[in-house]
C-alpha cells in the first residue's frame, strides 16, 4: 500500500465518515447580540492558568486585559464584553468530568464599547519578535482545538530555523464549518495572517491545506491568495483525520514526523485558518481573541448554521438564539469524532470551541459492542499505524504496559478504530482511559520521590540541627569556662603590676 | 621476651580465628531485594502500614509477611510495583484507592501552636507560632502524624480533591471480557 500511496497520492490510513456539514456551512454568518452576562474563563489554553487583575465592582471594557497570563506557556484573557465585573468564581469546565473551573463573570452594558487598539501600522517591516510579542499579549491560541498558545510556538518555529508554515483548514470533523466560513467571509484576512506568522518565524513558503470538500472556501482563498505568489493554496482529499498536524504534514510534504520529534523540529509549522485571522486581528486592529465563529449543528437545532459569537458565552444563550427542535440527546464541544462530551448546557464557550453539537436521539445512539472478531479494520484505519485490537484487548485486562509496548503513546485518539470497528468496540475510549491512567500512575511516581526527597532532607536537617546544638552547647561551656579563668588571671596581673 | 610474644601471638591468633567464625556463623542475612523494596516505598517513616517505618515494611515485605498493598500513602501506583518486583499477583480493584488522602488544616479552630509541623516528616506543614498553619498539598504524603498531635483537631484527613488536570477516563463498560 505505501508504495501505492506515492503514485495515487491518497493515503491508505483514515476513514469517509458522512460529513454532515452542510446545509449549516451554507447559511451566511449570523452575528450573535451580545448577551446579558459572559462567563470568561482563566483556563482556555494548554498551560498555567491567567491570573486575574480585576476587581469585582470595576467597569471594563471590551477588548481590555482581564487576566495576565502566568509562566512560559500560558495566555492572557481579555473581556469580550463591556460592563462591570460582578463575580470571578467557578463554572462547569467544559469537560467531560463536568467538573468546575474559574471565571470571570462579566454583566454586560450592552453598549459592546471596545477598548483603545494600538494597530501595528506597517507589521512586515518590524521585527519578527515584535508580531509575536503582540500575539502573545493578544491571548492568541491554536483556534483548531488544541488551544496551545500562538506565541511561544512562533519562537519555537524561529528558533529551529523553520521554513515551510502549513496553514490548516483540513476541518476533517463532520458537522463543524466554523474553518469553512472563515476561509469563505475573510479569506484575506487569513491570508494576512498566514504571511504575518511567515514574518514571526522566518518562513519562506505557506502552504493552505484544504480538503476538496469545500469548494467554495478554495476558490475564496485562492482569489485572496493570488497576490502572494508565496502562499500556495492545495487541495486535499477529503479522508479524516486529514485535519491532524502530522498527517497533514505527511501528505503536503510528504515528511513523517518522528514519533519523539515535534513537528517543528522536522521544519514545519502548522497553524489553524482561524488561528491565522486571529494573528492578523492581533496584528493590524489590535484586537485580542475575544470573539470566534462557531458551528452549531446537530439534529436537535433549529436553524443551525455559524455563529460570531463573543467567548465566554453560555452555551444555552446559543440554543436560545438558534433554536431547539427537541431536548438535546447528547452535547458535544467540538466535532463528533474528537469531541468533548458536555454533560449539560450552562457552560461557557472558550476559545478552542469550534463547535457545539446538539444531537437528537437517533444521532447520539451508541450500539452495543460486540466481541472482537479479529478483522483488522482498525488497523487500517489507524492513521498512525497502530494496532488497536491489540492494545484494546491488552487494556481491557488492565494490562497496560502491554499497550504500552505496541505505541499506546503514538495514538492521536482520532476516533478512526473505534468508527470503522464492525463489532462498535469502544476503542478510542479504551485508550484514553489507559492514557489516562498511565499519566497519573507517572505523576504518583513523581510526587512519591519529592516526597522522599523531603523527608530525606528533613531527617538530615533534623540531625545537623541537633549537632549544632551540641556543639554550640559545648562552646558556649567551652567560652563560660575561658571565662572564669580569665576572671581569675586579670587579678593575678594586676597585682603583679602593681608590685612591679 | 620470646615467652610474652609467643603468648599474645597464640591470644590473638585463637581470639581472630573466633571472630572469624562468628562472623561466618552468625551474620545477619540481609536481602538484597529489602533495599530495592525501601526505595519503592515512599521514605517516610510514617508507620501507618504498622512497622516502624519503610525499611521494616520493606523487610516484612521481602520476608512475604506483609502484602504488598500495605501502603496506604504509596496507593495503587506502590502497590503495582511492589507486586511486579516480588512477581506476586495481586487484585488491584479491591484497593479502591480511598484515594492517597491528604491533611487539611480547618482554619478557624487552628491555634497555631506549631506540633503538627514538627511532626511532618516531610515538611509539608507551614506557619509560625500564633499564626494559621496550612498544608502544601503537593508535599503531604497523608502519613496523618499531624492529626494525632493537633490539640484543637484542626487537621483531619481528606481525599485529595478531584481537579481537571487530575481527572481521567473511565474504563469503558463491556459485556465482553
Amino acid at each position: 500500500m505505501g508504495f501505492l500511496d506515492r503514485f495515487l497520492k491518497t493515503p491508505s490510513w483514515g476513514v469517509h465518515p458522512e460529513d454532515h456539514k452542510r446545509p449549516a456551512a451554507d447559511v451566511a454568518l449570523r452575528i450573535f447580540p451580545t448577551p446579558e452576562r459572559i462567563f470568561m474563563p482563566l483556563n482556555q489554553h494548554v498551560g498555567g492558568m491567567a491570573r486575574p487583575i480585576v476587581m469585582v465592582g470595576q467597569k471594563v471594557l471590551k477588548g481590555q486585559l482581564i487576566a495576565e497570563a502566568q509562566g512560559n506557556i500560558s495566555a492572557p484573557i481579555h473581556a469580550s464584553a463591556s460592563g462591570t465585573i460582578s463575580a470571578i468564581g467557578e463554572v462547569t469546565a467544559p469537560h467531560p468530568s463536568g467538573l468546575p473551573f474559574k471565571a470571570i463573570t462579566i454583566d454586560s452594558d450592552g453598549a459592546d464599547r471596545w477598548i483603545d487598539t494600538d494597530p501595528l501600522v506597517d507589521p512586515f517591516s518590524a521585527a519578527p519578535e515584535e508580531i509575536t510579542k503582540r500575539t502573545a499579549a493578544a491571548g492568541v491560541v491554536g483556534l483548531g482545538g488544541a488551544t496551545f498558545p500562538a506565541a511561544p510556538k512562533f519562537a519555537l518555529g524561529k528558533r529551529l530555523k523553520v521554513k515551510t508554515l502549513i496553514v490548516n483548514g483540513g476541518e476533517c470533523e463532520p458537522y463543524l464549518s466554523s474553518d469553512d466560513r472563515v476561509m469563505r467571509d475573510f479569506p484575506e484576512m487569513v491570508i494576512d495572517g498566514a504571511r504575518l506568522v511567515m514574518h514571526a518565524i522566518g518562513a519562506t513558503e505557506a502552504l493552505v491545506g484544504i480538503e476538496d470538500n469545500k469548494p467554495e472556501a478554495i476558490a475564496a482563498m485562492r482569489k485572496a491568495a493570488a497576490a502572494f505568489p508565496e502562499v500556495k493554496i492545495r487541495p486535499l482529499p477529503a479522508l479524516y483525520p486529514m485535519g491532524s498536524d502530522r498527517q497533514l504534514i505527511k501528505v503536503l510534504t510528504g515528511i513523517e514526523v518522528p514519533s519523539d520529534a515535534r513537528a517543528a523540529e522536522t521544519g514545519v509549522l502548522v497553524h489553524n485558518v482561524s488561528t491565522c485571522a486571529a494573528v492578523h486581528k492581533a496584528i493590524r486592529l489590535g484586537q485580542p481573541l475575544v470573539e470566534r465563529i462557531i458551528t452549531i449543528n446537530g439534529g436537535a437545532i433549529a436553524n443551525p448554521g455559524n455563529l460570531f459569537a463573543p467567548l465566554g458565552t453560555m452555551i444555552g444563550d446559543l440554543f436560545a438564539f438558534v433554536g431547539l427542535k427537541e431536548a438535546p440527546s447528547r452535547l458535544i464541544l467540538g466535532g463528533p469524532m474528537m469531541g468533548t462530551p458536555l454533560l449539560h448546557d450552562r457552560i461557557p464557550i472558550v476559545k478552542g470551541a469550534s463547535g457545539i453539537l446538539a444531537f437528537n436521539a437517533v444521532e447520539a445512539h451508541v450500539p452495543d459492542a460486540g466481541p472482537c472478531i479479529r478483522c483488522g479494520s482498525c488497523t487500517k484505519a489507524c492513521p498512525m499505524g497502530l494496532l488497536p485490537l491489540e492494545m484494546a484487548a491488552r487494556i481491557k485486562v488492565g494490562d497496560l504496559e502491554g499497550a504500552e509496548a505496541y505505541a499506546l503513546q503514538d495514538c492521536i485518539s482520532c476516533g478512526c478504530c473505534a468508527y470503522v470497528c464492525p463489532s462498535h468496540i469502544p476503542l478510542v475510549q479504551y485508550f484514553s482511559h489507559a492514557k489516562g491512567e498511565l499519566t497519573a500512575a507517572e505523576r504518583t511516581k513523581l510526587r512519591t520521590d519529592a516526597t522522599k526527597r523531603l523527608a530525606e532532607a528533613k531527617a538530615a536537617r533534623i540531625e545537623r540541627e541537633n549537632r549544632e546544638k551540641a556543639e554550640a552547647a559545648a562552646r558556649r561551656k567551652a567560652e563560660r569556662e575561658a571565662a572564669k579563668a580569665a576572671a581569675a588571671t586579670p587579678a593575678t596581673t594586676e597585682k603583679q603590676g602593681v608590685s612591679a | 621476651m620470646l615467652m610474652s610474644v609467643g603468648s599474645l601471638a597464640a591470644m590473638g591468633l585463637a581470639l581472630g580465628s573466633v571472630l572469624g567464625v562468628a562472623s561466618r556463623y552468625l551474620a545477619v542475612e540481609e536481602n538484597p531485594i529489602e533495599a530495592e523494596l525501601q526505595a519503592m516505598l515512599p521514605g517516610s517513616q510514617c508507620g501507618q502500614c504498622g512497622y516502624v517505618g519503610c525499611a521494616q515494611a520493606a523487610a516484612a515485605l521481602a520476608k512475604g509477611e506483609a502484602p504488598v498493598t500495605l501502603c496506604p500513602p504509596g496507593g495503587k501506583a506502590t502497590a503495582e510495583a511492589l507486586a511486579a518486583k516480588l512477581g506476586v499477583k495481586v487484585d488491584l480493584s479491591k484497593v479502591s484507592d480511598s484515594g492517597p488522602q491528604i491533611a487539611e488544616v480547618t482554619e478557624e479552630i487552628c491555634i497555631g501552636c506549631c506540633r503538627c509541623m514538627k511532626v511532618c516528616p516531610t515538611d509539608a506543614i507551614i506557619g509560625a507560632a500564633k499564626q494559621i498553619h496550612n498544608v502544601i498539598r503537593e508535599a503531604c504524603t497523608g502519613c496523618s502524624s499531624c492529626v494525632d498531635v493537633c490539640p484543637t483537631e484542626a487537621l483531619g484527613m481528606m481525599p485529595i480533591p478531584v481537579t481537571l488536570q487530575h481527572w481521567t477516563w473511565p474504563k469503558p463498560a463491556s459485556a465482553h471480557n
